[in-house]
């Protein structure tokens, strides 16, 4: 099948094979379980459990509140001890609302809905089993998956794209799910067709996995699916640049693949999705891939949603070496961590333990202009130019040259000589206009709220003055009339 | 005499008639720009600026006997409109937004007197009389009048904790690029 060129993109050392040949193990059940209520993009999950309720492996304990968002489920049987503030797997270290679960070490399912087949469903059943099952995006986006599905049947996609490019070096958690679990996925992406009406249904590989590539094409023999090998670069798997690798279409800078008919979802969703629908089971567990330098054995593991992160790095033997620096996600979009004690969530790929040679430590230097960053962005932007204006705090600027479409994949970072942290700088920029919108919003509605309150004291002030008025017209046309009955009564009595 | 009549009139009607044409095409309503500046001010008449009220400011603004950095309750983003709308640069350095604040009630220190609630520009207290008072934050300009009038001290400015929803990366500080020459 012809492929179609791509824009920018790098391509950094894959660093895969410190992985990508350890078969898939599952983490023994940790003692403890912190699973946040917000995994995904949109509104956080609503507890609906209290402290030392009894739950079962896989029963709700946070509903899905508004019409973006997914529930949580218990990752393992065992009672909770806590439902409060816990520290987030985030950048800033901050804490998020987060149930935690004392696992009872029996790990015993909650009573499951399974249908024998899951093709005699309707659509809407099928997304309706997927947004109980709370999937969302497993690629690292976490967009709710049944919110996908549904728009999807909205606008008419006619594609669908399943996506194992997992092109982030040291990850290789799609990779092995596609080896060892390549029928389940090629169920799982069959379902989503049913479910989108969509009429082709490709999965875009990127051709540094040739197993995978193989395992796929095998399981996917005499169906509607088309396993393809893409080129390995960075940032395939994008889903914008997939979409483009593999259509030739682009998406409109302000919307969304559904607006030219196509649907990506991940592998490790698609498998996600035909366990919920299949198994009725919700998304308790899931792949991380532990790699890295300081990492004494590299794993692929299968890991309970809310498991710490040093858990992971214990069962993997511990650190040969301090790491000098932890990232969750890979080393391109990853982040950072301050302390491994913060829990895996549903978008966690995987955990990196990096020493000083694999983290550039460069101290940045002035810009020469040489636009390695333009040639490498996927987008089609001007980091240099972006950043220039940002430093020089015009962050509008910025916003005029494109920064609304830059999706912090890297590649400018990556490849500048000077080192200068482009991202970071993008990264500040956007969280900045953000907070200055989210101020303009509240300015906006207080204003209203003090306008609401001058007019009401103002018609307060007005009935009162009426009232009064009406008072002293009601006490006049009183005595009048007292005094016209005294007067009648003097002039009867004479 | 007739002529001279007849020119004079004319000549009367059609300058009157130039006269009420342009002042038609070229009517001015008011201070258009006292009106836009209005438009960027918070509206909770708190006063802190000095001036009386939003309306007040926003005269003084457009007739430039005021900084753009006068509107302690509007921060940076409402600085950085007026710069835009009045033409002016703008140092953001001393403008206080670094802490954004909102107003708490000290339970156990509330005796329920009414006064902060009574003040409150944009009903963001809600209380009655013997009745422990409480804040929405969502509504809290942090203009600060509760705290003037509480009389146990129960009302505060207090900085809005950062959340994992407001908080965002730092700008890169590299002394590196400022020492070497360009």
């Amino acid at each position: 099948m012809k492929l179609f060129k791509l824009r920018g993109g790098v391509h950094p050392e894959s660093r895969k094979e410190l992985a990508a040949d350890r078969a898939i193990r599952v983490l023994p059940m940790p003692e403890y379980l912190y699973v946040p209520l917000l995994q995904h993009v949109g509104a956080p999950a609503q507890p609906n459990v209290n402290v030392g309720d009894k739950v079962l492996k896989g029963q709700l304990i946070g509903a899905s509140q508004g019409v973006i968002s997914a529930p949580v489920h218990a990752p393992t049987s065992g009672h909770i001890v806590a439902v409060g503030d816990y520290p987030a797997a985030h950048p800033s270290g901050l804490t998020a609302p987060t149930i935690t679960i004392k696992a009872d070490g029996e790990d015993r399912w909650l009573d499951t809905e399974a249908v024998s087949d899951p093709f005699v469903l309707s659509p809407d059943q099928i997304s309706a089993r997927v947004a109980a099952a709370g999937i969302v995006g497993l690629g690292g986006a976490t967009f709710p998956s049944a919110v996908k599905l549904n728009l999807s049947r909205k606008n008419n996609v006619h594609t669908l794209i399943i996506n194992g490019g997992e092109c982030e070096p040291y990850i290789t958690c799609d990779d092995r799910l596609m080896r060892e679990r390549a029928a389940e996925i090629v169920e799982g992406v069959r379902l989503i067709r049913y479910a989108v009406g969509a009429e082709v249904v490709m999965v875009g590989i990127e051709d540094n996995k040739p197993a995978a590539l193989a395992a796929m094409t095998l399981a996917a023999k005499n169906t509607e699916v088309k396993v393809i090998a893409v080129p390995a670069m960075y940032p395939m798997g994008w889903d914008k640049q997939m979409i483009k690798a593999l259509t030739g279409r682009e998406v409109p800078a302000d919307g969304r693949t559904a607006d030219i008919g196509v649907l990506v979802h991940n592998v490790a969703t698609a498998f996600a999705v035909r366990d919920a629908v299949r198994f009725g089971r919700p998304l308790v567990s899931r792949l991380v891939t532990v790699s890295g330098g300081s990492v004494i054995e590299p794993a692929n593991l299968e890991v309970p949603i809310g498991t710490l992160v040093e858990n992971l790095f214990q069962f993997c033997g511990g650190f040969r070496n301090k790491p000098a620096r932890m990232v969750l996600g890979g080393p391109m979009m990853g982040i950072q961590l301050a302390s491994a004690a913060v829990p895996i969530v549903k978008g966690s790929s995987g955990v990196l333990a990096l020493t000083d040679s694999e983290i550039g430590n460069v101290q940045p230097s002035p810009c020469i202009r040489c636009s390695s960053c333009v040639r490498a962005c996927p987008v089609g932007l001007l980091p240099l130019d972006m950043a220039a204006h940002i430093r020089a705090g015009d962050s509008s600027a910025a916003v005029t040259l494109g920064l609304k479409d830059c999706v912090a994949c890297g590649c400018c970072s990556f490849v500048c000589p000077s080192h200068i942290p482009l991202v970071h700088y993008f990264n500040f920029a956007k969280g900045e206009l953000m907070e200055q919108e989210r101020v303009k919003l509240k300015q906006e509605s207080t204003k209203k709220l003090a306008e609401m309150r001058n007019e009401r004291i103002a018609r307060i002030e007005r009935e009162r003055v009426e009232a009064a008025a009406k008072r002293k017209a009601a006490r006049e046309a009183r005595e009048r009339a007292a005094k016209e009955a005294a007067a009648k009564v003097v002039t009867e009595t004479a | 005499m007739i002529a001279a009549l007849t020119s004079l009139t004319i000549l009367g009607l059609v300058l009157g008639l130039i006269l009420g044409v342009a002042a038609r095409v070229f009517r001015v309503e008011g201070n258009k720009l006292v009106e836009e500046i209005m438009e960027i001010l918070p509206g909770s008449q708190c006063g802190q600026c000095g001036f009386p009220g939003c309306a007040g400011a926003a005269q003084a603004l457009a007739a430039g006997g005021a900084p753009v950095t006068l509107c302690p309750p509007g921060g940076r983003s409402v600085v950085l409109e007026l710069a835009a709308k009045l033409g002016k640069e703008v140092n953001l350095a001393g403008v206080k937004d670094s802490v954004p604040k909102v107003a708490e009630v000290k339970e156990e220190l509330c005796i329920g007197c009414t006064r902060c609630f009574k003040v409150c520009p944009t009903d963001a207290i809600m209380g009655a009389a013997q009745q422990i008072h409480s804040v929405f934050r969502d509504a809290c300009t942090a203009c600060g009048k509760c705290e003037e009038v509480c009389p146990t001290e129960s009302v505060k400015l207090q900085p809005i904790p950062v959340t994992l929803h407001g908080w965002y990366w730092h700008k890169p500080n590299l002394q590196v690029l400022r020492n070497i020459p360009a």
